[in-house]
Protein backbone atom coordinates (compact mmCIF):
# COMPACT_ATOMS: atom_id res chain seq x y z
CA UNK A 1 0.00 0.00 0.00
CA UNK A 2 2.60 2.29 1.15
CA UNK A 3 4.80 1.33 -2.07
CA UNK A 4 1.61 1.93 -4.31
CA UNK A 5 1.28 5.65 -2.66
CA UNK A 6 5.18 6.06 -3.35
CA UNK A 7 4.88 5.37 -7.22
CA UNK A 8 1.46 7.46 -7.08
CA UNK A 9 3.74 10.61 -5.91
CA UNK A 10 6.93 10.19 -7.77
CA UNK A 11 4.77 9.71 -10.96
CA UNK A 12 2.75 12.88 -10.58
CA UNK A 13 5.45 15.21 -8.68
CA UNK A 14 8.53 13.57 -9.55
CA UNK A 15 7.66 13.48 -13.36
CA UNK A 16 6.84 16.32 -14.48
CA UNK A 17 10.30 17.57 -12.53
CA UNK A 18 12.20 15.26 -14.59
CA UNK A 19 10.53 16.16 -17.96
CA UNK A 20 11.34 19.47 -17.67
CA UNK A 21 14.83 19.03 -16.50
CA UNK A 22 15.02 16.71 -19.33
CA UNK A 23 13.75 19.69 -21.67
CA UNK A 24 16.03 21.82 -20.08
CA UNK A 25 19.02 20.09 -20.42
CA UNK A 26 18.26 19.45 -24.45
CA UNK A 27 17.77 23.01 -24.25
CA UNK A 28 21.21 23.72 -23.90
CA UNK A 29 22.31 20.56 -25.93
CA UNK A 30 20.49 21.95 -28.94
CA UNK A 31 22.14 25.41 -28.37
CA UNK A 32 25.34 24.07 -28.03
CA UNK A 33 25.49 21.70 -30.87
CA UNK A 34 24.57 25.10 -33.07
CA UNK A 35 27.36 27.13 -31.57
CA UNK A 36 25.15 28.78 -29.07
CA UNK A 37 25.46 29.22 -25.18
CA UNK A 38 21.64 28.62 -24.30
CA UNK A 39 19.17 29.55 -21.70
CA UNK A 40 19.98 27.51 -17.95
CA UNK A 41 18.61 24.29 -17.02
CA UNK A 42 15.88 25.92 -15.23
CA UNK A 43 14.20 27.75 -18.16
CA UNK A 44 11.59 25.67 -18.96
CA UNK A 45 10.17 25.86 -15.56
CA UNK A 46 10.61 29.57 -15.72
CA UNK A 47 8.64 29.68 -18.82
CA UNK A 48 5.95 27.36 -17.44
CA UNK A 49 5.71 29.38 -14.42
CA UNK A 50 5.12 32.81 -16.58
CA UNK A 51 2.62 31.60 -18.48
CA UNK A 52 1.24 30.45 -15.22
CA UNK A 53 0.31 33.86 -14.14
CA UNK A 54 -0.55 35.28 -17.84
CA UNK A 55 -3.99 36.35 -18.26
CA UNK A 56 -6.06 33.66 -19.31
CA UNK A 57 -7.19 33.62 -23.04
CA UNK A 58 -9.27 30.90 -23.88
CA UNK A 59 -11.12 30.34 -27.54
CA UNK A 60 -13.90 28.43 -25.79
CA UNK A 61 -14.67 26.20 -22.89
CA UNK A 62 -13.74 22.81 -25.05
CA UNK A 63 -10.10 24.07 -25.53
CA UNK A 64 -9.44 24.86 -21.80
CA UNK A 65 -11.67 21.50 -21.08
CA UNK A 66 -9.09 19.63 -23.40
CA UNK A 67 -6.34 21.04 -21.82
CA UNK A 68 -7.13 19.51 -18.59
CA UNK A 69 -8.00 15.94 -20.09
CA UNK A 70 -4.43 15.80 -22.04
CA UNK A 71 -2.69 16.69 -18.94
CA UNK A 72 -5.03 14.28 -16.64
CA UNK A 73 -4.77 11.20 -19.24
CA UNK A 74 -1.10 11.83 -19.30
CA UNK A 75 -0.41 12.45 -15.67
CA UNK A 76 -2.27 9.21 -15.51
CA UNK A 77 -0.20 6.57 -17.78
CA UNK A 78 2.55 7.93 -16.48
CA UNK A 79 1.70 6.55 -12.52
CA UNK A 80 0.36 3.77 -14.11
CA UNK A 81 3.38 3.01 -15.15
CA UNK A 82 5.04 3.64 -12.12
CA UNK A 83 2.67 1.10 -10.70
CA UNK A 84 4.39 -1.38 -13.22
CA UNK A 85 0.78 -1.79 -14.65
CA UNK A 86 -0.43 -2.79 -18.24
CA UNK A 87 1.36 -1.51 -21.19
CA UNK A 88 -1.52 -1.43 -23.07
CA UNK A 89 -3.20 0.45 -20.37
CA UNK A 90 -0.83 2.69 -20.38
CA UNK A 91 -0.64 3.52 -24.23
CA UNK A 92 -4.48 3.71 -24.42
CA UNK A 93 -4.29 6.12 -21.56
CA UNK A 94 -1.84 8.22 -23.42
CA UNK A 95 -3.53 7.61 -26.99
CA UNK A 96 -6.74 9.08 -25.05
CA UNK A 97 -4.56 12.29 -23.47
CA UNK A 98 -3.25 12.81 -27.21
CA UNK A 99 -6.05 13.14 -28.82
CA UNK A 100 -7.75 15.23 -25.75
CA UNK A 101 -5.25 17.53 -27.75
CA UNK A 102 -6.21 17.57 -31.04
CA UNK A 103 -9.77 18.00 -29.83
CA UNK A 104 -9.20 21.34 -28.14
CA UNK A 105 -7.14 22.89 -31.19
CA UNK A 106 -9.63 21.68 -33.44
CA UNK A 107 -12.29 23.32 -31.08
CA UNK A 108 -10.53 26.81 -32.42
CA UNK A 109 -11.44 28.11 -36.14
CA UNK A 110 -7.51 29.31 -36.72
CA UNK A 111 -6.21 27.93 -39.53
CA UNK A 112 -2.74 27.45 -38.03
CA UNK A 113 -4.71 25.44 -35.44
CA UNK A 114 -6.75 23.17 -37.26
CA UNK A 115 -3.69 22.46 -39.73
CA UNK A 116 -1.69 21.41 -37.03
CA UNK A 117 -4.46 19.40 -35.32
CA UNK A 118 -4.80 17.60 -38.63
CA UNK A 119 -1.20 16.86 -38.86
CA UNK A 120 -0.68 15.70 -35.28
CA UNK A 121 -3.49 13.26 -36.08
CA UNK A 122 -1.20 11.94 -38.87
CA UNK A 123 1.97 11.56 -36.58
CA UNK A 124 -0.68 9.46 -34.15
CA UNK A 125 -1.48 7.59 -36.89
CA UNK A 126 2.50 6.76 -37.54
CA UNK A 127 3.39 6.07 -34.31
CA UNK A 128 -0.05 4.44 -32.60
CA UNK A 129 0.34 1.37 -34.35
CA UNK A 130 4.50 1.20 -34.08
CA UNK A 131 4.44 1.32 -29.82
CA UNK A 132 1.72 -0.93 -29.93
CA UNK A 133 4.50 -3.53 -31.94
CA UNK A 134 6.79 -2.55 -29.35
CA UNK A 135 4.38 -3.88 -26.47
CA UNK A 136 3.70 -6.94 -28.25
CA UNK A 137 7.03 -7.92 -28.64
CA UNK A 138 7.29 -7.06 -24.70
CA UNK A 139 4.85 -9.93 -24.71
CA UNK A 140 5.85 -12.32 -26.75
CA UNK A 141 9.28 -12.32 -25.08
CA UNK A 142 8.12 -11.94 -21.70
CA UNK A 143 4.91 -13.50 -21.76
CA UNK A 144 3.19 -10.49 -20.04
CA UNK A 145 1.83 -6.96 -20.85
CA UNK A 146 2.14 -6.31 -17.29
CA UNK A 147 5.82 -4.34 -16.74
CA UNK A 148 6.08 -5.28 -13.35
CA UNK A 149 8.23 -8.49 -13.82
CA UNK A 150 10.48 -7.20 -16.86
CA UNK A 151 13.26 -5.62 -13.86
CA UNK A 152 13.83 -8.95 -12.70
CA UNK A 153 14.40 -10.67 -16.24
CA UNK A 154 17.70 -11.86 -16.48
CA UNK A 155 18.48 -10.84 -20.31
CA UNK A 156 17.83 -7.26 -21.10
CA UNK A 157 15.03 -6.90 -23.77
CA UNK A 158 17.34 -4.92 -26.48
CA UNK A 159 19.44 -8.32 -27.15
CA UNK A 160 15.82 -10.11 -28.40
CA UNK A 161 14.40 -6.47 -29.31
CA UNK A 162 16.94 -4.57 -31.14
CA UNK A 163 14.92 -3.90 -34.23
CA UNK A 164 11.95 -2.84 -31.60
CA UNK A 165 13.79 -0.33 -30.08
CA UNK A 166 14.65 1.70 -33.17
CA UNK A 167 10.68 1.29 -33.91
CA UNK A 168 10.38 2.79 -30.53
CA UNK A 169 13.11 5.35 -31.67
CA UNK A 170 10.22 6.81 -34.70
CA UNK A 171 7.94 6.75 -32.22
CA UNK A 172 9.98 8.73 -29.39
CA UNK A 173 10.87 10.84 -32.67
CA UNK A 174 7.27 12.11 -33.14
CA UNK A 175 6.07 12.76 -29.91
CA UNK A 176 8.92 14.35 -28.62
CA UNK A 177 8.06 16.44 -31.99
CA UNK A 178 11.77 16.57 -33.25
CA UNK A 179 12.52 16.71 -36.66
CA UNK A 180 12.02 15.62 -39.70
CA UNK A 181 8.80 14.50 -37.96
CA UNK A 182 7.77 17.89 -36.17
CA UNK A 183 5.07 18.82 -38.57
CA UNK A 184 2.08 19.54 -36.25
CA UNK A 185 4.38 21.91 -33.63
CA UNK A 186 7.91 22.65 -33.11
CA UNK A 187 10.50 24.29 -30.91
CA UNK A 188 12.05 25.98 -33.22
CA UNK A 189 11.19 29.34 -35.17
CA UNK A 190 12.57 28.39 -38.45
CA UNK A 191 9.76 26.18 -39.80
CA UNK A 192 6.85 26.89 -41.98
CA UNK A 193 4.63 26.58 -38.80
CA UNK A 194 6.02 27.05 -35.51
CA UNK A 195 3.39 26.35 -33.20
CA UNK A 196 0.46 24.98 -34.92
CA UNK A 197 -1.43 22.61 -33.08
CA UNK A 198 -0.80 25.01 -30.53
CA UNK A 199 -1.45 28.01 -31.93
CA UNK A 200 -4.71 28.54 -30.26
CA UNK A 201 -3.39 27.56 -26.30
CA UNK A 202 -1.83 30.74 -24.66
CA UNK A 203 -0.98 31.14 -20.96
CA UNK A 204 -2.10 28.58 -18.12
CA UNK A 205 -3.32 26.53 -20.55
CA UNK A 206 0.06 26.48 -22.53
CA UNK A 207 1.23 25.68 -19.17
CA UNK A 208 -0.91 22.81 -18.86
CA UNK A 209 0.00 21.36 -22.79
CA UNK A 210 3.56 21.82 -21.73
CA UNK A 211 3.32 20.28 -18.22
CA UNK A 212 1.67 17.54 -20.16
CA UNK A 213 4.66 17.39 -22.36
CA UNK A 214 7.02 16.65 -19.44
CA UNK A 215 4.61 13.63 -18.39
CA UNK A 216 5.13 11.66 -21.79
CA UNK A 217 8.79 12.79 -22.15
CA UNK A 218 9.25 10.52 -18.93
CA UNK A 219 6.67 7.97 -20.05
CA UNK A 220 8.58 7.46 -23.28
CA UNK A 221 11.98 7.51 -22.13
CA UNK A 222 10.23 5.00 -19.52
CA UNK A 223 9.01 2.84 -22.62
CA UNK A 224 13.26 3.28 -23.82
CA UNK A 225 14.35 1.94 -19.84
CA UNK A 226 12.65 -1.17 -20.15
CA UNK A 227 14.78 -2.61 -22.83
CA UNK A 228 17.50 -2.62 -19.98
CA UNK A 229 15.37 -2.97 -16.97
CA UNK A 230 17.72 -5.05 -15.05
CA UNK A 231 20.31 -3.18 -14.25
CA UNK A 232 20.45 0.49 -13.46
CA UNK A 233 23.98 1.80 -15.33
CA UNK A 234 23.27 0.10 -18.49
CA UNK A 235 19.06 1.87 -18.17
CA UNK A 236 21.22 4.85 -17.66
CA UNK A 237 23.30 4.72 -20.64
CA UNK A 238 20.51 3.39 -22.35
CA UNK A 239 18.08 6.71 -21.81
CA UNK A 240 20.85 9.23 -21.92
CA UNK A 241 22.65 7.53 -25.44
CA UNK A 242 18.97 7.69 -26.96
CA UNK A 243 17.95 10.99 -26.14
CA UNK A 244 21.10 12.31 -27.21
CA UNK A 245 20.95 10.76 -30.35
CA UNK A 246 17.04 12.32 -30.36
CA UNK A 247 18.50 15.93 -29.84
CA UNK A 248 20.86 14.70 -32.83
CA UNK A 249 18.94 13.54 -35.31
CA UNK A 250 16.71 17.15 -34.79
CA UNK A 251 19.72 19.80 -35.05
CA UNK A 252 20.67 17.57 -38.53
CA UNK A 253 17.28 16.76 -39.81
CA UNK A 254 14.82 19.48 -41.80
CA UNK A 255 11.12 19.29 -41.63
CA UNK A 256 9.67 16.50 -43.99
CA UNK A 257 5.95 16.37 -44.91
CA UNK A 258 3.23 13.86 -43.70
CA UNK A 259 3.37 12.31 -47.25
CA UNK A 260 6.94 10.99 -46.41
CA UNK A 261 6.41 10.82 -42.81
CA UNK A 262 3.42 8.32 -42.79
CA UNK A 263 5.34 6.30 -46.18
CA UNK A 264 8.39 5.96 -44.14
CA UNK A 265 7.73 5.70 -40.17
CA UNK A 266 5.02 2.55 -41.66
CA UNK A 267 7.37 0.85 -43.90
CA UNK A 268 10.26 1.07 -41.66
CA UNK A 269 8.42 0.48 -38.41
CA UNK A 270 6.16 -2.11 -39.60
CA UNK A 271 9.13 -3.94 -41.41
CA UNK A 272 11.33 -3.45 -38.65
CA UNK A 273 9.01 -4.79 -35.85
CA UNK A 274 7.34 -7.60 -38.75
CA UNK A 275 10.91 -9.06 -38.76
CA UNK A 276 11.75 -8.68 -34.55
CA UNK A 277 7.94 -10.38 -34.05
CA UNK A 278 9.12 -13.32 -36.71
CA UNK A 279 12.59 -13.69 -35.33
CA UNK A 280 11.02 -14.05 -31.97
CA UNK A 281 8.68 -16.79 -32.60
CA UNK A 282 10.60 -18.86 -34.82
CA UNK A 283 13.47 -18.46 -32.53
CA UNK B 1 5.60 33.72 -2.24
CA UNK B 2 4.05 32.53 -5.55
CA UNK B 3 3.78 36.22 -7.22
CA UNK B 4 7.54 36.56 -6.25
CA UNK B 5 8.34 33.90 -8.36
CA UNK B 6 5.99 34.73 -10.95
CA UNK B 7 7.83 38.10 -11.18
CA UNK B 8 11.41 36.32 -11.62
CA UNK B 9 9.78 33.69 -14.12
CA UNK B 10 8.76 36.71 -16.06
CA UNK B 11 12.01 38.81 -16.22
CA UNK B 12 13.55 35.15 -17.03
CA UNK B 13 11.11 34.17 -19.53
CA UNK B 14 10.28 36.83 -22.16
CA UNK B 15 8.80 35.37 -25.30
CA UNK B 16 9.09 38.39 -28.46
CA UNK B 17 6.81 38.79 -31.25
CA UNK B 18 8.37 41.27 -33.61
CA UNK B 19 6.28 43.14 -36.23
CA UNK B 20 7.72 45.40 -38.64
CA UNK B 21 5.38 48.02 -39.49
CA UNK B 22 6.62 48.65 -42.97
CA UNK B 23 10.42 49.37 -42.13
CA UNK B 24 13.30 49.79 -44.32
CA UNK B 25 14.22 46.09 -42.83
CA UNK B 26 17.69 47.35 -41.48
CA UNK B 27 16.44 47.41 -37.73
CA UNK B 28 14.44 44.00 -38.67
CA UNK B 29 18.21 42.59 -39.63
CA UNK B 30 19.34 43.79 -36.35
CA UNK B 31 16.41 42.25 -34.12
CA UNK B 32 17.16 39.04 -36.00
CA UNK B 33 20.79 38.83 -35.65
CA UNK B 34 20.37 39.49 -31.61
CA UNK B 35 18.93 35.63 -31.88
CA UNK B 36 21.60 34.23 -34.04
CA UNK B 37 24.63 32.53 -32.14
CA UNK B 38 26.99 35.76 -31.83
CA UNK B 39 24.46 37.89 -29.53
CA UNK B 40 22.03 33.86 -28.49
CA UNK B 41 19.24 35.88 -26.55
CA UNK B 42 18.34 32.53 -25.75
CA UNK B 43 20.77 32.82 -22.96
CA UNK B 44 18.33 35.14 -21.35
CA UNK B 45 15.37 33.26 -21.85
CA UNK B 46 14.28 34.92 -24.64
CA UNK B 47 12.78 32.92 -28.10
CA UNK B 48 11.28 34.47 -30.98
CA UNK B 49 7.60 33.88 -31.18
CA UNK B 50 4.82 33.76 -34.11
CA UNK B 51 1.89 33.92 -32.45
CA UNK B 52 1.05 37.09 -30.18
CA UNK B 53 -1.20 34.42 -28.10
CA UNK B 54 2.14 33.49 -26.79
CA UNK B 55 4.39 36.37 -26.24
CA UNK B 56 5.22 38.83 -23.54
CA UNK B 57 7.02 41.32 -25.48
CA UNK B 58 6.55 43.13 -28.61
CA UNK B 59 9.12 44.72 -30.63
CA UNK B 60 7.86 47.19 -32.96
CA UNK B 61 10.26 48.78 -36.16
CA UNK B 62 9.08 50.98 -38.91
CA UNK B 63 6.85 53.71 -38.98
CA UNK B 64 3.01 53.50 -38.38
CA UNK B 65 0.59 54.27 -40.94
CA UNK B 66 -2.96 54.05 -42.05
CA UNK B 67 -2.42 50.47 -43.60
CA UNK B 68 -0.60 48.46 -40.88
CA UNK B 69 -1.73 50.72 -37.91
CA UNK B 70 -5.12 48.02 -37.24
CA UNK B 71 -2.95 45.29 -37.51
CA UNK B 72 -0.48 46.53 -35.01
CA UNK B 73 -3.40 47.45 -32.92
CA UNK B 74 -4.71 43.86 -33.53
CA UNK B 75 -1.50 42.07 -32.62
CA UNK B 76 -1.48 44.31 -29.30
CA UNK B 77 -4.77 43.13 -28.32
CA UNK B 78 -4.56 39.86 -28.86
CA UNK B 79 -1.26 39.53 -26.41
CA UNK B 80 -2.38 38.46 -23.20
CA UNK B 81 -1.25 40.37 -20.38
CA UNK B 82 1.17 41.34 -18.60
CA UNK B 83 2.88 42.56 -22.02
CA UNK B 84 5.66 45.03 -22.90
CA UNK B 85 6.46 47.20 -25.73
CA UNK B 86 9.27 48.01 -27.16
CA UNK B 87 9.80 50.49 -30.18
CA UNK B 88 12.98 49.70 -32.23
CA UNK B 89 14.70 52.64 -34.52
CA UNK B 90 13.80 55.94 -35.70
CA UNK B 91 11.28 55.27 -37.94
CA UNK B 92 9.22 53.50 -34.83
CA UNK B 93 10.01 56.14 -32.30
CA UNK B 94 8.87 59.35 -34.09
CA UNK B 95 8.68 58.38 -38.22
CA UNK B 96 12.15 59.10 -38.60
CA UNK B 97 12.96 60.52 -42.15
CA UNK B 98 9.48 59.35 -42.75
CA UNK B 99 7.36 61.40 -40.38
CA UNK B 100 6.30 64.21 -43.37
CA UNK B 101 4.76 61.66 -45.62
CA UNK B 102 0.82 62.00 -46.30
CA UNK B 103 0.79 57.74 -45.72
CA UNK B 104 2.80 58.19 -42.11
CA UNK B 105 0.73 58.57 -38.51
CA UNK B 106 4.09 58.74 -36.64
CA UNK B 107 6.04 57.00 -34.17
CA UNK B 108 4.57 53.76 -32.34
CA UNK B 109 3.34 55.60 -29.23
CA UNK B 110 0.61 57.48 -31.69
CA UNK B 111 -1.27 53.82 -32.01
CA UNK B 112 0.41 52.11 -28.60
CA UNK B 113 1.59 52.69 -25.74
CA UNK B 114 5.10 52.16 -25.61
CA UNK B 115 7.37 51.10 -22.56
CA UNK B 116 10.97 51.36 -24.07
CA UNK B 117 12.51 53.53 -26.96
CA UNK B 118 15.15 51.91 -28.77
CA UNK B 119 16.74 54.80 -30.76
CA UNK B 120 19.53 54.00 -33.81
CA UNK B 121 19.08 53.96 -37.71
CA UNK B 122 19.15 51.02 -37.68
CA UNK B 123 19.62 49.82 -33.76
CA UNK B 124 22.03 48.23 -33.02
CA UNK B 125 21.99 44.72 -31.62
CA UNK B 126 23.50 45.37 -28.21
CA UNK B 127 21.20 48.42 -27.81
CA UNK B 128 18.41 46.13 -28.34
CA UNK B 129 19.04 43.70 -25.90
CA UNK B 130 19.58 46.41 -23.84
CA UNK B 131 16.50 47.88 -24.39
CA UNK B 132 15.13 44.87 -23.83
CA UNK B 133 16.47 43.97 -20.76
CA UNK B 134 15.74 47.41 -19.25
CA UNK B 135 11.78 46.75 -20.54
CA UNK B 136 11.81 44.00 -18.47
CA UNK B 137 12.39 46.06 -15.07
CA UNK B 138 8.80 46.93 -15.54
CA UNK B 139 7.67 43.51 -14.34
CA UNK B 140 9.89 43.94 -11.29
CA UNK B 141 8.39 47.02 -10.39
CA UNK B 142 4.68 46.19 -10.45
CA UNK B 143 2.85 43.60 -9.20
CA UNK B 144 0.77 42.37 -12.25
CA UNK B 145 3.08 44.18 -14.75
CA UNK B 146 1.68 46.60 -16.69
CA UNK B 147 -2.08 46.87 -17.31
CA UNK B 148 -3.35 47.58 -20.79
CA UNK B 149 -3.41 51.25 -21.33
CA UNK B 150 -6.47 52.96 -22.84
CA UNK B 151 -5.96 53.76 -26.39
Amino acid sequence: MTGTAVSIVIGLIGGPLLGGLVSGLDRILTARLQSRIGPPMWQPFYDVVKLWGKEKVVVNVWQAFCAYCYVAATAIALVLFFLKSDLLLILFTQAVGAVFLVVGALSSTSPFSQVGAHRELLQILSYEPLLVFVAVGIYLETGSFKIAGLDTWDEPLLMKLPFLFVVLGYALTIKLRKSPFDLSTSHHAHQELVKGLLTDYSGPFLALTEIGHWYETILLLGFCSLFWANNWIAMMILIVATYFMEVLIDNVSARMNWRWMLGYVWAMGLTLSLVNLIWLYVG
Amino acid sequence: MFKKLIQKARVKSPWLLHYDCSSCNGCDIEVLACLTPVYDIERFGIINVGNPMHADLLLVTGTVNYRNRKVLLNLHDQMPDPKLVVAIGSCALSGGIFREAYNVIGGVDKVIPVDVYVPGCPAKPEAIIDGVTLGLNVFTRSKEGRKTHAR
